[in-house]
């Protein structure tokens, strides 16, 4: 009955409160209104944001142009990509550990982890900054892959290792019982039972990576900017046309890859 | 390596634990060691330094130029936490009470924002703000103000701007813990007399309270630790300690001060969350 009942009142919403409903779309309003306002101005063919000069899709062509902004952006292709691989397969391992065995030193472990997701990333930035100073790492890409490896570790390792206290063991049992060795176990049985979270992992750590600026500030160097360090020194002086077109991109693109996502996502769980 | 006690380091232990091990050790512990070492450090020439046990680079905080910072960021970073709250529980309570189809597209909308970059979040502020901007021609239009008025480079704006980038950190949590709750112990309050402002304050309220815990500490931390917003929107009157630090180190070459700045920056963080979920977390789940 309560389950009948609670149900119902969940699918059909209570009466909307007015005032609610009213916040709602004032909240959605704020969300989405700085971000029209860019796609709005990226046509505009004033150079200014202050007025409208007619329209005009020439930053869109000065933005296909622009090497800066071409280069920055397979830069961070490479970095997310890279970093995103090797923090998976490390936080993965650190999660199946953490998740499985007993040991000491284990809320050591914890607490770094956690330690890891908290730190202020300016702390972070500064400090790999310092290091890599001090052990003559010279500043680039390498450094920035290393330091992305290093913030995205703790997020594969959260997200996969909820998946793995959540398995049931006696699959992985029965795998070896018939006579399947540990690793023959791993490859054909946990792995695929926890793939789903490994992905959700290593999506986050991509996402986490493409769109880091603080600590990549701080490890890149000169002459190797990702996109959001581009597009932070093109705007560090104030509005700029090109962004505004650039901004227009990323953003359709992020709804696109969302809602490509979301679809393939709510079929997977009806089916 | 084997250690007793029934709590041993197996190899196969050793070997899942060893790349965590030597990444984070090298490249987040060590440099974090490195920092509290610099911060006892005597600066050198060009961020050259010198190590020992020297104070100077704490006592300098006690200089009231840098404790306004610290205590202006302080500020930004708590007025943003509750303005995140205020404006997203609402958000968030709406959406977890959709229909399951409405609940999915809902919390995408306030995702897309977030996954798009954060810089490009706050450069909208930027051209909103400036100049003679969308903002000021809306204040004119709506007979505010007679004239353009300086919006950007203000406390303001630096609030505003912090508010859009964490919002959505905020509300996914909310969500989160809001989207589990048991619409039945909502209906049963409701049963047993209580008005709705009851309900909510008495049954919902508390129940989503580690959801409430986590989204402030999500806001809080970048909020305190940020740059770019302040960097960006504001003005010399709203330095902030991530522009302080990052001054120290970029400009100043200042690396001593710089780390010592970055400890307290950690220190003072660490010590507010604690007090925040001590306070917060166990009283109002005792309620609840």
């Amino acid at each position: 009955m309560s389950i009948k009942s609670s149900s119902i009142s969940r699918s059909l919403g209570r009466v909307p409160d007015r005032a609610l409903f009213a916040l709602v779309g004032l909240l959605y309003l704020f969300l989405y209104a700085p971000i029209a306002v860019l796609m709005f101005f990226s046509f505009n063919s004033a150079k200014s944001t202050e007025f409208w000069g007619g329209f005009s899709t020439r930053w869109y062509s000065a933005l296909l142009m622009d090497q800066d902004i071409l280069h920055a952006f397979y830069r961070s292709l490479i970095v997310g990509v890279v970093s995103t691989i090797i923090a998976t397969a490390i936080g993965t391992l650190a999660a199946l550990a953490l998740a499985r065995y007993r040991f000491r030193g284990k809320s050591f472990y914890d607490s770094t982890i956690y330690a890891d997701t908290v730190m202020p990333e300016i702390v972070v930035g500064i400090s790999l900054l310092a290091f890599f100073v001090a052990v003559h790492v010279p500043l680039g890409l390498t450094t920035i892959i290393i330091a992305h490896v290093a913030f995205n570790i703790p997020f594969v390792t959260i997200v996969v290792r909820s998946r793995v206290v959540g398995l049931d063991r006696s699959l992985e049992e029965a795998a070896q019982d018939l006579g399947a060795g540990p690793i023959s176990t791993f490859l054909r049985v946990t792995l695929p039972l926890i793939f789903p979270a490994v992905i959700a992992g290593a999506l986050l750590a991509f996402t986490l990576s493409f769109d880091d600026f603080v600590i990549t500030f701080f490890v890149a160097g000169v002459g190797s900017n990702t996109l959001p360090l581009e597009i932070y020194s093109m705007v560090k002086l104030g509005v700029s046309p090109v962004v505004n077109a650039l901004s227009t991109v990323i953003i359709i693109a992020v709804m696109v890859v969302v809602f490509v996502g979301s679809r393939i996502f709510m079929r997977k769980e009806r089916a | 390596m084997a250690k007793d006690k029934g709590k041993g380091w197996s190899p196969g232990l050793a070997g899942l634990l060893s790349p965590v091990t030597f990444w984070l050790g090298l490249f987040f512990l060590a440099p974090l060691l490195l920092i509290v070492a610099y911060s006892f450090g005597t600066a050198g020439v060009y961020g050259g330094m010198k190590l020992g046990f020297n104070t100077n680079n704490y006592a300098q905080i006690a200089d009231p130029l840098y404790l306004k910072i610290l205590f202006r960021t302080l500020v930004i970073a708590v007025l943003t936490t509750l303005l995140c709250l205020v404006l997203g529980y609402p958000l968030a309570y709406f959406i977890a009470f959709r229909s399951r189809k409405w609940r999915n597209n809902l919390i995408l909308l306030v995702m897309i924002p977030f996954w798009s970059s954060l810089i490009i979040r706050v450069y909208a502020w930027v051209v909103i703000l400036s100049g003679n901007g969308i903002a000021n021609h809306a204040l004119q239009f709506l007979g505010i103000t007679n004239g353009p008025v300086n919006l950007i480079f203000t406390p303001k704006a630096v609030l505003m701007g912090m508010v859009y980038s964490y919002l959505p950190f905020m509300v996914l949590p909310l969500y989160a813990s809001l989207e589990s709750f048991d619409v039945s112990l909502k209906e049963a309050s409701q049963d047993l007399g209580a008005n709705r402002w009851h309900t909510f304050w008495r049954v919902t309220f508390p129940l989503s309270m580690p959801g409430v815990i986590a989204g402030s500490i999500l806001v809080f931390i970048p909020a305190a630790g940020e740059f770019v917003v302040p960097q960006l929107l504001g003005g010399a009157k709203t330095t902030m300690m991530g522009n302080l630090i990052q001054q120290q180190f970029l400009d100043a070459r200042n690396w001593a001060f710089g780390s010592a700045l970055s400890m307290i920056l950690a220190v003072v963080l660490l010590v507010a969350i604690i007090f925040y979920v001590r306070r917060v977390g166990t009283d109002k789940l005792e309620v609840g």
